[in-house]
């Protein structure tokens, strides 16, 4: 079973290597909080497509905002292929 | 050692990736500087052999000192070579030191790098082209290899450090880009405790804020603002990334970037350099300098060469390329003083307006504050529309308001239509 938010916590911190992932809270915000800013989301975005595959258009980046609404959502879109 | 910016003076070697009897070529990278903002890479500035390398590891050294001698093709090996002097205020090192400046730089144009300047005096653009920089705009350099997780990322002379100094490296929490742990970082833990120093972030504020006050110092600012309309180009950019893999999608910011190179085209007086001796040179080339912010804090403002000619897909890329390669401190020392005139975007999310500090010798800066939904009159109707607040600094030595502008007129015109930039 793929573990959706080890995957993200990862590919996080290869975006944002100063992020300790033990810190990241489950309701932080990539921008609000992590302090990511537009480059880095992206990306994030970049990443987790290669990685997993799932197609997330920019309509759907407030979904990954957080580590709770990412791994819902991602093990959706793998779900739905 | 290479003009490092107008905020930076000096730096101190902690990587040398050439040994003597090396064959180099214009454009190599062949040593790592730290400076109060952070790595930075020194390129050569011409082709030939490595003699002999001047200056040590961890060794401070100001802009203008020799840190090798590199023999060209033909070229016999010289006598004497000159010992560069440390940086002031640093520790006394062993003798050593040079990379020589390239003789003919100062005639090429302003946005070309030109010779380090004598030090101590203010910072002036950099060395030679290199090779690298001469390639067409779309071609990046090679994206800087993601950092492992839990790797430690340490430069050589900050390892070497550590050991003779008994730092426990782990317990380190870097200061660097991507909290790559510095030779300052280092030498920070190191000092007794009753001994005060600064820490390198500390370091990086001092820097930015010298840079900043001689700026407000010597430059007489004057600023223009406009609220611009950017439904257009938000909705340009939907249509055209609906169905792009992200790899390929394009941000707001590089519209904003290309906007300022086509306006800044349009209008040279806000595009170029000057200097107390030669006063404004307008640049043939518009290099936009993009303003990074550090995680963890700071900013640098790297040059996206020529950028002109690119197409918006390679400004993204050029962007994207800077941004990762500033966070992960591989940027080039030429890149952090070839620019002709510096763009600040606060993002998506942040304040309305910024208004910035021009960066010397540039004259001018673009700054653009968020994004945000306002009440806006189209064809005689209130409807809402997204807006962003464009401030022009401008240097009242080489433009006055009517030059400032021309330049906003230029940008909000273009980014009506971002279908054509």
């Amino acid at each position: 079973m793929t573990d959706y938010r080890a995957i993200y916590l990862e590919e996080l911190v290869r975006v944002a290597p100063d992020i300790d992932p033990e810190t990241v809270g489950e309701n932080d915000h990539l921008q609000d909080d992590l302090e990511l800013d537009s480059m880095d989301v992206l990306n994030l975005v970049t990443a987790l497509h290669e990685r997993l595959g799932v197609d997330i258009p920019e309509r759907d980046y407030p979904r990954i905002a957080t580590l709770a609404q990412a791994v819902v959502y991602l093990a959706e879109k793998s779900a739905s292929g | 050692m290479p003009s490092l910016g107008a905020d930076m003076e000096a730096g101190r070697l902690v990587e040398w990736m050439i040994a003597p009897g090396d064959t180099v070529h214009r454009g190599d990278v062949v040593a790592a500087v730290e400076t109060q903002k952070g790595a930075i890479e020194i390129e050569v500035f011409q082709d030939g052999t490595v003699q002999e390398l001047l200056a040590d590891l961890g060794q401070e050294l100001p802009v203008g000192a020799p840190l090798a001698v590199i023999l060209g093709e033909g070229e016999a090996p010289s006598e004497a070579v000159p010992t560069p002097k440390p940086a002031p205020g640093a520790a006394p090192k062993p003798e050593q030191t040079t990379l020589t400046p390239e003789p003919e730089a100062a005639k090429q144009p302003v946005g070309q790098p030109v010779p380090p300047p004598t030090p101590p005096a203010a910072p002036e653009p950099t060395p030679t082209v290199p090779e690298a920089a001469r390639k067409p705009a779309a071609q990046p350099v090679p994206p800087v290899a993601p950092a492992t997780p839990g790797a430690l990322r340490i430069s050589p002379a900050a390892r070497a450090l550590a050991a003779e100094r008994g730092v426990d490296l782990a317990s380190l929490k870097g200061s660097g880009p991507g909290g790559a742990i510095l030779y300052a970082d280092v030498e920070h833990a190191a000092k007794p405790a009753t001994q005060k120093t600064s820490s390198p972030l500390a370091e990086m504020r001092k820097a930015i804020a010298a840079a900043m006050t001689r700026s407000k110092q010597t430059i007489p600012h004057f600023y223009l603002s406009e609220t611009i309309d950017v439904d257009p180009a938000i909705a340009f950019l939907e249509a055209r990334n609906a169905d792009l893999p992200p790899a390929e999608r394009v941000l707001l910011g590089a519209l904003f970037i290309r906007a300022t190179v086509l306006a800044a085209q349009q209008v040279p007086a806000i595009n170029g350099h000057y200097t107390d001796e030669a006063g404004f040179k307008p640049s043939d080339m518009v290099n936009p300098g993009i303003a990074i912010a550090l995680r963890g804090g700071g900013l640098v403002a790297p040059a996206l060469r020529d950028a002109s000619g690119m197409t918006l897909d390679e400004t993204m890329a050029g962007m994207r390329d800077l941004v990762t390669r500033a966070r992960a401190g591989r940027l080039r020392a030429s890149e952090m003083t070839q620019g002709t005139i510096t763009i600040s975007s606060l993002g998506e999310t942040g304040a309305e307006s910024m208004t910035g500090v021009i960066f010397p010798p540039q004259v001018a800066i673009v700054g653009i504050g968020a994004p945000h939904l306002r009440p806006w009159v189209v064809e005689g109707a209130v409807v809402p529309r997204h807006v962003v607040t464009l401030t022009l600094s401008a240097d009242h030595r080489v433009s006055d308001g009517r030059v400032a502008a021309k330049f906003i007129a230029a940008f909000e015109e273009l980014m009506q239509k971002p279908e054509a930039l």
